[in-house]
């Protein structure tokens, strides 16, 4: 599926744009993380929880749970939400 | 053990100064005399770096604990200088937890690079705290001794809201330049450990350290040490600045002693930073600030100065010569402090204003090197060949 990439997670994958696949939203993030390595600890932490400043669209819908059903037809963004100055 | 030499030959060679920064990282490469300066940087333009380290064993090896406003931490490992840099494959976490509820890593704090004989072995503080270890040069870590999920440990780290503004910090790893199995760390809240087998247990270094009055001195979820220095010239000697004072320590006694009360009282014995000389263990500097009614954290009456001892504490000596006369509210955090091993002894500090200062003769007069950076959190100093 397509995965939109934003700003501060381009540095892994060297494009605003990356395709990755997964049944469940948690499936996808660890197909990103096997074609470019590190990227899913930025995003998710040590308890499977996500990073406060790090949110996730699925066709324009925010998705709160990784467990959440993903289809190959989906449209997954990657926001990088307010943290600060 | 022989009495050391109170002054050892200094070697010739010229500085690195690394600088960790709210925003990035710099590198101020010096000449022999410490008179020009080349700036590199900056390195992770927008990246929260709380520390930069270079190897001393291998002078080769650089390590950066990096994070950014939105991104999780991560430590970041070059082998050229900062030409290129290539992230940890696995940076400091905490062990996964049933039911979610366990800790995650906001920042790797602080980095020590191991023993010498210990060569690709490295140690990271984190916030909340946590202790990690890595054994092949800061590719892959590892939670380190069992103090991350042990429950007394856990209760004396206490909560996100029992440590500094911006998270409790477990700092100052200490590996005895004698012994790798001797090692000490403090924790901001939680007091000073030690450990005399290689990390395996750890036992409580806190005698003598007073704490917030009201609370219970013996308890060490109320001890707060800023920083822990060992003097290189002699392990048996430690120094410390603490929330509650300037301490001494001499092994093998266990009871810290505070040397701060000789401080002038209109400035007192509060601050971050803690520097000792690299030859010379009855030599140390702190660089005072304003810690009383709601703590302002900056210098008193807006007139930093660094303070010096010479005799361990007996006695300090002011040394502002070259700094700002008054209106200058900025002040050192632990880590932006340091000390080269030249001879005399270069001094370097930075502050929480972006501004980079250096003493070419042991305090004695300082100079703004740098100026207009983002808050500075770390300066390092390494004297390259």
């Amino acid at each position: 599926m397509k995965v939109l990439i934003p700003s501060a997670l381009r540095s892994y994958t060297e494009a605003a744009q990356a395709e990755a696949d997964g049944a469940t939203l948690a499936a996808v993030l660890a197909d990103l993380d096997r074609l470019y390595p590190g990227i899913r600890f930025r995003m998710i932490d040590e308890q499977n929880r996500m990073r406060a400043h790090i949110r996730f669209f699925v066709n324009g819908t925010q998705a709160r749970d990784l467990a959440q059903p993903l289809r190959p037809t989906d449209e997954l963004v990657i926001v990088q939400a307010l943290s600060g100055g | 053990m022989a009495p050391t030499p109170k002054r050892q030959a200094a070697p010739s060679r010229h500085p690195l100064v690394m600088v960790a920064t709210r925003k990035g990282a710099w590198f101020y490469y010096g000449d022999d005399a410490r008179q020009d300066w080349r700036t590199d940087g900056p390195h992770f333009l927008g990246h929260i770096i709380n520390h930069v380290v270079l190897d001393p064993r291998d002078r080769r090896t650089l390590l950066a604990a990096a994070k950014t406003g939105h991104l999780g931490p991560t430590v970041f490992r070059s082998t050229d200088f900062g030409q290129s840099w290539k992230e940890a494959a696995q940076p400091p976490a905490f062990a996964t937890a049933t039911g979610g509820a366990g800790r995650a890593v906001d920042h790797t704090f602080w980095l020590t690079p191991g023993h010498p004989d210990e060569p690709n072995v490295w140690f990271a503080g984190t916030s909340p705290q946590g202790l990690f270890r890595s054994a092949d040069g800061g590719i892959k870590w590892a939670p380190f001794s069992g103090i991350n999920d042990d429950p007394q440990y856990r209760q004396w780290m206490g909560s996100v809201q029992d440590g500094t503004p911006d998270g409790p910090k477990l700092h100052s790893l200490i590996v005895d330049p004698r012994d790798p199995a001797h090692m000490y760390f403090a924790m901001s809240g939680g007091g000073v450990h030690e450990s005399v087998d290689g990390g395996r247990t750890f036992k409580l270094a806190i005698e003598g350290l007073e704490c917030v009055e009201g609370f219970d001195q013996n308890d060490p979820t109320f001890h707060d040490p800023h920083c822990v220095r060992l003097c290189p010239s002699n392990p048996n000697r430690l120094y410390q600045q603490n929330h509650c004072g300037i301490y001494r320590l001499d092994r093998p006694s266990t009871q810290w002693r505070r040397i701060g009360r000789n401080m002038p009282q209109d400035v007192g014995d509060i601050g971050f930073p803690m520097v000792v000389h690299p030859r010379d263990a009855d030599t140390a500097w702190v660089f005072p600030m304003d810690g009383t009614s709601v703590w302002p954290r900056t210098s008193p009456d807006g007139q930093p100065a660094v303070y010096a001892t010479h005799d361990g504490g007996e006695t300090w000596q002011r040394q502002a010569a070259g700094l700002p006369a008054d209106q200058a509210w900025w002040t050192v955090k632990r880590q932006a402090m340091t000390a080269d091993r030249l001879d005399p002894v270069g001094l370097y500090f930075g502050t929480t204003s972006g501004e980079l200062w250096l003493s070419r003769d042991e305090g004695a007069r300082w100079e703004c090197i740098a100026q207009h950076l983002p808050e500075i959190y770390a300066v390092e100093v390494i004297d390259l060949a």
